[in-house]
């Protein structure tokens, strides 16, 4: 019960949740690659909206939106230099090729962080965990990477903990100018980093006494197999990027403004 | 006096912790705030120096709202020692640890002084006045922390799980601790599931359950109510466990001391004789 | 005890210990014997070195704690100085005080099978024996969740289970409960009270309150400056003057036993040291003077 309660790791499930992190992997890089090779408007809205059934089903849809209007800073930054630079080059005209590809930047941009969202919103650092072990990822760095998610909730929570026990002891942390403020942080990086070390004295106690490094040949509770959905899932993604393929080659897409003053 | 006045709150993680708690706790009296883990014994008493700041209700120190001060200044007031001595630990010796509070405090450099050596006197720690804090045991630790709040003398005192990891005699030292702090008129709420400990103190007892209370009164009478126990997830005493055990033979029911238990029982084995 | 005669698991002969750049030993010629089977409860005041003698069980000390090691140490046959602390691990299960700093994974069942893991058990078998160590600590239906969604008390089932799955002749203890509340505390000595029972798994409890835990001992050893300065059966331990001096927490229903016999009121039998015991005493000497 604290203040980080968010901070904590929680298992949810949903149909997108269970797919192989793998698998997911690999369609967010797929996304990215299709959003590459087209430069038009209208195949890049049709690849985001295709992200959006994905985060209905996976059930993130609020996370998802916060994660996208994080973006939204960075989204403008690159469609206005993308325009800008266009404007200059066209001879400080507005053309709709100038706007096109800035939009086409942009969407590229959200594409690639929508897609890559849903995997790590719909992914459990355990799985990550897991799938990292599984490519042969040694098995030391895994740990570190699970302990560390395992541990951030606590630290925060220790944090809180000794914030409070200075405050109780008349700590003021605003009080002061710029060089002061710096220096009242000291009574909490102190116990802070004192807790942090035994902490870690008593975790490798017990991570001896549990038979750490008995074996190079570490076995595993959990194995990361290929399910029906997983394959299903595999299969959308190999026909979006081969649809994608031969629509790049074989159709002719229509450009913006083409769209807008109806010359087709 | 500390007021509670019909408190809820709720941490930002949504988790409601306190739901309608009131009571008041007068100048000198001695409580100990029992209950399980997560029942909300500690964010009840995070509000008593404003560490805390009530969702709905309201907290009065010596009449005046906690809302409408910085905890600094109520600290003054009200000593609040935590659970973990590592968590607050951090100069380099030990008179500079029990210095630290009273110059955030603002005493002149005589008083400290003082004060330093005072405090090191009453929790026999003179000796220990240019070690390294970390360099001391685990239960020095905690007196090192103990006598860090002490040092500006506050009012209330509060102890957050003051037994846990302390063997009988070090126990036994600040039950002594507590009872003479007690005595100068020190008002002392100790938060703690340590039902032995308590019953030796004899203080009196609120048990919370869920972030309500659902039990205040004398230990004798708190910790001899199985019903209400069992609620708060609390074993009775050893030796009240003795008494409830004999009940149907027509001995008092509220008995935890150990001395009053002997007197009890050789009165009924006098009585027999006869 | 019949087992008395069997072979002792643990066994120690003037044992001496001193961490690196300590002046003093942490154990002194500690010489005991820890019969299989047995329920050992270690106790005696913070410092005494219970926790130091406990990490010699599984080796923790030398080979992680390094250190100075004199005297002789035998658990389950193997001489300690000569094994590493993954193959004492197989033997001795050790369990700690914050049950936080002992669960490392984002499951319950990945922390049970953590041990197995690395001694690269085939996954069948990792399987099997992570139900059966989850069942008999009584959390299977927690097995999904992650050490943060728990209490103090389940965590420490959990690191209960994880060494239980590894199938250890010995469990040892170091004051398991200190930070649970009474009721999760009951229920911790209940799992291994019954780990004890049913499978003969030898326990090594270090506990400063005897109140709780003293009626399921076979065996107690009070320590008190790195040295064994009592041991043997609790009753008789525990109601001696020695114990009383040391400053242990002897059981409030001993000690109400000791001051009434003192008193001239003469309760049958052996010294209690449970509430139920001393209950029942008290009912008999009532009844018997009707």
């Amino acid at each position: 019960m604290s203040f980080f309660d968010g901070l904590r790791f929680r298992r949810v499930s949903s149909p997108i949740h269970n797919l192989d992190p793998r698998i997911k992997f690999i369609y967010a890089c797929v996304i990215f690659a299709v959003a590459i090779i087209f430069w038009q408007l209208l195949p890049l809205v049709a690849l985001f909206v295709l992200q959006i059934p994905l985060v209905l089903v996976a059930g993130v849809k609020r996370q998802w939106i916060r994660s996208m209007k994080g973006a939204a800073f960075l989204a403008s930054i690159i469609f206005f230099t993308n325009f800008f630079v266009s404007f200059m080059s066209a001879g400080y005209r507005v053309t709709f090729t100038a706007l096109e590809s800035a939009l086409a930047m942009t969407l590229r941009f959200l594409v690639l962080l929508g897609s890559f969202s849903i995997f790590f919103l719909t992914t459990s650092p355990d799985h990550l965990g897991l799938a990292l072990e599984q490519s042969r990822v040694p098995y030391e760095f895994c740990f570190a990477f699970t302990t560390a998610v395992r541990f951030v909730p606590v630290l925060a929570e220790e944090a809180q903990t000794i914030m409070d026990a200075q405050k109780a002891r008349g700590l003021e942390l605003e009080k002061g100018n710029f060089l002061k403020r710096v220096r009242n942080y000291i009574p909490i990086l102190i116990p802070l980093i004192v807790s942090a070390i035994r902490r870690s004295l008593e975790l490798a106690e017990a991570m001896e006494s549990r038979a750490w490094g008995a074996t190079k040949k570490r076995t595993n509770l959990y194995v990361l197999k290929l399910r029906r959905g997983d394959y299903l899932f595999a299969a959308i993604t190999a026909g979006i990027l081969a649809a994608a393929i031969f629509i790049r080659l074989h159709f002719y897409i229509p450009r913006l403004e083409e769209l807008l003053t109806g010359t087709i | 006096m500390i007021e509670v006045e019909d408190v809820y709150f709720t941490y930002p993680s949504g988790v409601e912790a306190l739901k309608g708690v009131s009571l008041t706790i007068r100048d000198g009296e001695f409580v100990a705030i029992m209950g399980e883990n997560g029942a909300g014994k500690t964010t009840l008493v995070k509000h008593f120096n404003g560490l805390l700041k009530p969702t709905r209700g309201r907290v009065l120190v010596d009449g005046v709202e906690t809302t409408k001060v910085s905890v600094a200044t109520l600290a003054r007031k009200v000593g609040f020692v935590f659970q973990n001595p590592d968590h607050q630990l951090f100069c380099e010796t030990v008179d500079e640890e029990i210095a630290f509070a009273l110059k955030n405090f603002g005493f002149n450099q005589d008083v400290i002084e003082k004060r330093v050596s005072w405090a090191l006197n009453l929790l026999g720690l003179s000796q220990y006045r240019k070690t390294s804090p970390f360099m001391l045991s685990g239960g020095e630790r905690k007196r090192v922390a103990l006598a860090s709040v002490l040092a500006w003398d506050p009012k209330i005192l509060i102890l957050d799980e003051p037994t846990i990891g302390q063997d009988y005699q070090q126990k036994e030292k600040l039950r002594q601790f507590i009872l003479q702090m007690n005595a100068q008129e020190k008002t002392v709420v100790i938060v703690t599931h340590d039902v032995e400990f308590v019953a030796e103190c004899n203080p009196r007892v609120l048990l919370m359950r869920g972030g309500k209370i659902v039990a205040d009164g004398e230990a004798r009478k708190v910790l001899t109510n199985p019903e209400v126990l069992e609620q708060a997830s609390i074993v009775p005493p050893q030796i009240a466990q003795i008494f409830l055990n004999l009940s149907d033979l027509g001995f008092p029911r509220d008995v935890i001391d150990v001395y009053e238990a002997r007197e009890v029982l050789l009165k009924a084995f006098r009585s027999q004789k006869q | 005890m019949p087992w008395k005669a069997l072979m002792a698991i643990i066994e120690t002969k003037n044992l001496t210990y001193t961490y690196p750049g300590a002046a003093w030993p942490a154990i002194k010629e500690v010489s005991i014997k820890i019969e299989k089977g047995e329920f050992t409860l270690i106790t005696g005041p913070s410092g005494c070195g219970k926790t130091t003698l406990c990490r010699c069980f599984n080796g923790l000390i030398p080979h992680f704690y390094q250190g100075e090691l004199k005297g002789e140490i035998t658990v389950a046959g193997l001489k300690v100085q000569e094994h590493p602390v993954y193959e004492m691990a197989t033997h001795v299960g050790m369990v700690f005080q914050n049950p936080e700093n002992q669960l490392f994974a984002l499951s319950v069942e990945k922390d049970v099978a953590f041990g197995l893991e690395n001694l690269g058990v085939p996954r069948e078998e990792i399987r099997k024996r992570v139900d059966w160590a989850l069942k008999l600590t009584d959390i299977y239906e927690l097995r999904e969740r992650t050490p943060t969604e728990l209490s103090g008390g389940q965590q420490q089932r959990v690191a209960i289970a994880s060494v239980l799955a590894m199938q250890p002749e010995v469990i040892v203890l170091d004051e398991p409960t200190s930070f649970l509340d009474p009721l999760g505390a009951k229920k911790i000595f209940e799992v291994i009270y019954e780990l004890n029972k049913k499978l003969g798994i030898t326990i090594v409890l270090v506990e400063h309150r005897l109140d709780l835990t003293a009626k399921y001992a076979d065996h107690i050893i009070i320590m008190d400056g790195g040295r064994v300065v009592l041991e043997g059966e609790p009753h008789e331990v525990l109601s001696s003057e020695e114990a009383r001096l040391i400053g242990v927490g002897i059981p409030k229903a001993t000690r109400l036993y000791k001051m009434l016999k003192a008193d001239g009121v003469k309760l049958g039998g052996k010294v209690p040291l449970s509430s139920e015991e001393m209950a029942e005493k008290i009912r008999e000497a009532l009844k018997s003077r009707d």
